[in-house]
C-alpha cells in the first residue's frame, strides 16, 4: 500500500515537474531582455489579412524595409488574430510586429503587452487625432494607426438613375436620405442596406450628437436623448421598409447585398472597394460622405494599429520597421494596392488628390469618431448589436438603458 | 473467513508485488494520462478562480488575480450583462438536449430496425445511406445549410410550392412556443405582459425561459438530429444484431405480436446500448459547439449560444480567461449531473436484486 501512494506520488511529482518545465518559458522580469548584438535582427510581423492583395502590399513593404536595413523580416498571415495572438502572449513569445485589432486593444495594453512607442515616432500628430485618441492608454500614445477608413454612404449609381433620381438629388440630410431611400425602394431593391450593428448605425448617433462614450472613454453616454433620437430615426426607416438589416435581405454583409443589387444604397467603409473588384466588377457605384443629421456631419472610423511586443527581444528594430511602414510613401504605396487609405494626413490628402472617388472614405477631423476601445466593452457592445437586431420593433430607449447600464458596471470594473 | 485469515499474509505479499509491477506496467499510460489530461482540469480549475487576462504566468504567484469564486458568482448571483448570457446559453442549450436527445435516439432506433429486417432489399444501400451524413464534416453541412435555409433558399422556395411562406430562419430569433400560441391567438408574443414578463430567474424573464428553440435553433436541431442519428443507428444496428435468435424464436411461439416482440423482447436486450447512446447524446449535445460556431455565433438575438461557445467567446474573444473556465466547469457539472440522473432512471433494477440473491 505504502509503495503505491509512493508511486503515485512520485507520478504525480513528475507531472508537475514537467508541467513546470513547460511553463517556464514564461519571462518573468519586468523587461525582456534585448538583443542589442550588432548585424542583422530578424523580426516576426503577424497580420490579419482582408485579402491576397493586403499580404502582397505588406510582403513588397517589409521587403523594402529588409533592403534599407540589412534585418530580415518574416510577415505571418494569422487565421484567427485574437486566438494565436491570445496564445503568444500567455506563451511569453509574441510576434515583434503585429496588427492589433481595435475591441483587443485595451486589453493588451492593460495587459502590459504593447510596447508604447507613439513619441518615437516622428511627426505623430500627423496622424488623424480622432484614431490616436482611441490607441491610447492611460495618456500614452501606445501604437499607431496603420491607415484608416470612414464610413461613406455608397450609391448604385445604376439604380440611382433607374429611380429617375440625378446627382442634385444626393442626400445631405436626414430627411433626404429617407425620401431617396422609400423612392429607390421598390421590387426586389431595398433603398438603403445596411448591418445591425453599432459600427454602422453609431453614425446616426454621432450625428445627432450623441455616442457610447465620452471623448475619453471614462463616461458611459449611451442613455442620451441625441442617441435616442437617431435610433428612433432608423427605426423609422426600418417601419417602412425603405432601409433594411443585411441578415433580412439574405446576405452576409451590407456589401453583398448591395453587390447583388438588391440594396441601392449601403453605408461602408473603403474595404468596401476591394470586396466590389472582386466579387462584382461590373457594378458602378458613388461614395458619397453621410448626411449630416441634427447635430451636422458625423461619421465612424477604424482601424488596427501596429502593435510592438514589450516581450520582444527587438523593441528598437521593430519601432524602426513601424515607423518605415508607417511613412507617407509606404501608406500611399499600400492605398494603391488594396484601397486603404493613409492614416497620416498629410499622405491621405495626397493619396486623396489623386484619387477624388474616394474622398468620403478618408474623413478626418470634426464629427469623425474612432472606435470604442475602452476594457471589457467588446461584450457589452456585442450584446448592443444584438440588441440592434430587433430594433424594428422594440424599444430604443430601453435599449441605450441597456447599453448604459452594461457599459457602466464594464467600466466600473476596470477602476 | 478462516481460510482467508491463514492466507491473508502470503497474499497480500503477492498481491503486493503484483500492484507494483502492475503499477510499473501502466505507469507509461497514467503519466501520459495524468498530464494531459488530469493536469490540464486541475490548472483550468485554478484558471477559473483568477482574474486571468491572457497576458502573465497564472501558475506563479505575485502576478495573479486570485479572485475565489467570483466568475461564478458574476454567473449565478450578480446582476449583470455576463449572468444574463450565461443564463441565455443554459435555456438554448437545455431546449436544444430537449429535443435533440430524444428524437435523435428515436429516429436512429427506427432506422436501425428499419434496416435490420432480414427481408428488406437493398439494406447495404440504405445503411450507407442513413449513414452518410455522420461521415460528412459537420462544418461543410453547417455551411452547406446555411445556403438551403436562407429566405430565398431552397426550403423556402419547397415550401412556396405549398402556399407557405417560410421564415428567414438564420435571422428568426422568436421562440416556437411563442410563434405557436401566437399563431393560435393566445398570446402576444411581441409585448409579453401580466405574470409571465414581470417575473424573471438569473436575469431573464420567464417569458424568454418559456419560449421554447428560436427558429434558427431549429434548424441547427434539424442538422444535428439529421447528421447524428445514423452514428447511432448504427450503434443500435450492431445491438439488434447481437440479439440471441433464440429470445425471438421463443417470444415468436408463444405467439406475440410484432408491437410486443419489440417492447418486451427487443428493447429489453437493447437496455445497455440504450443507455450507452443516451449518454453520448446528451453529452454530445450540452457541448454542441462547431455548428454554432459555423452558423450563426449566438445570432439572432443570442437564441443559438450555448455555453460551450460562450466559454470560448469569454475566452479568446474577451481575453476573460478565468471566466471561460467557470462556464466550462459548470457544464462539466451539468453533464456529470444529466448522466448521473440518466444513470439512476435506466439502472436495471430487476437484474440487480436477482443477481444479490444469487450472492
Amino acid at each position: 500500500m505504502r509503495t503505491r501512494r509512493a508511486l503515485t506520488a512520485a507520478a504525480c511529482g513528475m507531472a508537475l515537474l514537467a508541467a513546470a518545465g513547460c511553463g517556464s518559458s514564461y519571462d518573468d522580469e519586468a523587461d525582456a531582455p534585448q538583443d542589442e548584438g550588432g548585424g542583422s535582427q530578424k523580426l516576426t510581423v503577424l497580420i490579419a489579412t482582408s485579402g491576397e492583395a493586403e499580404t502582397a502590399a505588406v510582403q513588397a513593404a517589409a521587403d523594402a524595409y529588409e533592403a534599407e536595413s540589412g534585418n530580415t523580416v518574416e510577415v505571418q498571415v494569422a487565421q484567427d488574430m485574437n486566438q494565436q495572438l491570445g496564445q503568444a502572449f500567455a506563451g511569453g513569445e509574441p510576434p515583434d510586429v503585429f496588427y492589433v485589432d481595435s475591441s483587443q486593444f485595451a486589453n493588451y495594453a492593460h495587459g502590459g503587452s504593447l510596447y508604447p512607442y507613439g513619441d518615437e515616432i516622428t511627426d505623430v500628430d500627423d496622424f488623424s487625432p480622432s484614431l490616436r485618441q482611441s490607441f491610447t492608454y492611460e495618456d500614452q500614445l501606445v501604437c499607431v494607426p496603420k491607415d484608416t477608413s470612414s464610413l461613406g454612404l455608397v450609391v448604385n449609381t445604376g439604380l440611382w438613375q433607374e429611380a429617375g433620381l440625378t446627382e442634385a438629388d444626393y442626400p445631405t440630410t436626414w430627411d433626404e436620405l429617407s425620401a431617396v431611400a422609400a423612392q429607390l425602394t421598390g421590387g426586389d431593391v431595398t433603398g438603403l442596406v445596411t448591418s445591425n450593428e453599432y459600427q454602422r448605425l453609431g453614425a446616426f448617433m454621432k450625428q445627432a450628437g450623441g455616442w457610447v462614450t465620452d471623448e475619453t472613454q471614462t463616461e458611459v453616454t449611451a442613455a442620451s436623448p441625441e442617441n435616442t433620437e437617431a435610433l428612433e430615426f432608423v427605426q423609422g426607416m426600418l417601419a417602412d421598409g425603405s432601409m433594411r438589416f443585411a441578415a433580412d435581405v439574405d446576405a452576409g454583409w451590407a456589401g453583398e447585398a448591395f453587390g447583388k443589387g438588391r440594396a441601392a444604397m449601403t453605408i461602408e467603409g473603403s474595404w468596401l472597394a476591394g470586396a466590389m473588384e472582386l466579387d462584382f466588377p461590373d457594378i458602378a457605384y458613388t461614395v458619397l460622405p453621410l448626411p449630416e443629421g441634427p447635430a451636422g456631419p458625423g461619421t465612424l472610423a477604424f482601424t488596427n494599429c501596429w502593435g510592438v511586443a514589450q516581450d520582444s527581444a527587438h523593441r528598437e528594430s521593430a519601432v524602426e520597421l513601424v515607423e518605415f511602414l508607417t511613412q507617407g510613401e509606404q501608406q500611399i504605396a499600400m492605398g494603391e494596392a488594396f484601397g486603404a487609405i493613409p492614416s497620416r494626413q498629410s499622405a491621405a490628402a495626397e493619396y486623396l488628390a489623386a484619387h477624388p472617388e474616394d474622398e468620403a472614405w478618408g474623413a478626418s477631423g470634426e464629427g469623425v469618431q474612432g472606435p470604442v476601445t475602452a476594457r471589457g466593452f467588446d461584450r457589452v457592445l456585442a450584446q448592443f448589436n444584438t440588441d440592434l437586431e430587433s430594433l424594428r420593433t422594440g424599444d430604443p430607449e430601453a435599449i441605450l438603458s441597456d447599453l448604459q447600464r452594461y457599459g457602466e458596471a464594464a467600466l466600473e470594473e476596470n477602476q | 473467513m478462516s481460510r482467508a485469515v491463514e492466507t491473508g499474509p502470503r497474499r497480500s505479499r503477492r498481491s503486493g508485488r503484483q500492484g507494483v509491477w502492475g503499477w510499473l506496467f501502466v505507469s507509461p499510460a497514467t503519466l501520459v494520462l495524468g498530464l494531459f489530461l488530469l493536469l490540464p482540469i486541475l490548472m483550468a480549475l485554478w484558471v477559473s478562480l483568477l482574474h486571468w487576462d491572457g497576458q502573465s504566468d497564472p501558475f506563479t504567484g505575485g502576478e495573479t488575480d486570485f479572485v475565489g469564486l467570483d466568475n461564478y458568482r458574476e454567473l449565478f448571483t450578480r446582476d449583470g450583462l455576463d449572468r444574463t448570457l450565461f443564463a441565455t446559453s443554459l435555456r438554448n442549450n437545455a431546449y436544444y438536449v430537449l429535443f435533440f436527445v430524444p428524437l435523435a435516439t428515436g429516429l436512429a432506433l427506427t432506422l436501425a430496425l428499419v434496416v435490420n429486417q432480414r427481408l428488406l432489399r437493398g439494406r447495404g444501400a440504405l445503411r450507407t445511406t442513413f449513414y452518410f451524413p455522420s461521415v460528412t464534416s459537420t462544418v461543410a453541412v453547417s455551411t452547406v445549410f446555411l445556403f438551403l435555409f436562407q429566405g430565398s433558399g431552397a426550403v423556402n422556395g419547397v415550401l412556396s410550392w405549398f402556399g407557405m411562406k417560410g421564415p428567414n430562419w438564420f435571422a428568426d430569433a422568436r421562440g416556437v412556443v411563442w410563434v405557436v400560441l401566437g399563431g393560435l391567438g393566445l398570446v402576444d408574443p411581441d409585448h409579453p405582459s401580466g405574470l409571465l414578463a414581470e417575473h424573471d430567474f438569473l436575469g431573464l424573464s420567464w417569458f424568454e425561459w418559456l419560449s421554447g428553440p428560436s427558429v434558427a435553433m431549429c434548424t441547427l436541431l434539424f442538422l444535428a438530429i439529421w447528421t447524428s442519428s445514423g452514428t447511432f443507428m448504427l450503434i443500435f444496428l450492431a445491438a439488434l444484431q447481437d440479439v440471441p435468435r433464440e429470445l425471438e424464436e421463443a417470444a415468436a411461439l408463444d405467439g406475440v405480436t410484432r408491437r410486443q416482440m419489440l417492447w418486451h423482447v427487443t428493447l429489453p436486450a437493447l437496455r445497455p446500448v440504450l443507455f450507452l447512446v443516451l449518454t453520448l447524446a446528451l453529452i454530445g449535445s450540452w457541448q454542441v459547439f462547431d455548428m454554432v460556431y459555423v452558423m450563426g455565433q449566438g445570432a439572432p438575438g443570442n437564441t443559438t449560444l450555448t455555453p460551450a461557445f460562450l466559454s470560448y467567446q469569454s475566452g479568446f474573444g474577451e481575453a476573460d480567461y478565468g471566466q471561460g473556465a467557470a462556464i466550462a466547469f459548470i457544464l462539466f457539472a451539468i453533464i456529470l449531473l444529466c448522466t448521473g440522473a440518466q444513470r439512476l432512471l435506466l439502472r436495471e433494477r430487476t437484474a440487480r436484486t436477482s443477481r444479490k440473491a444469487v450472492r
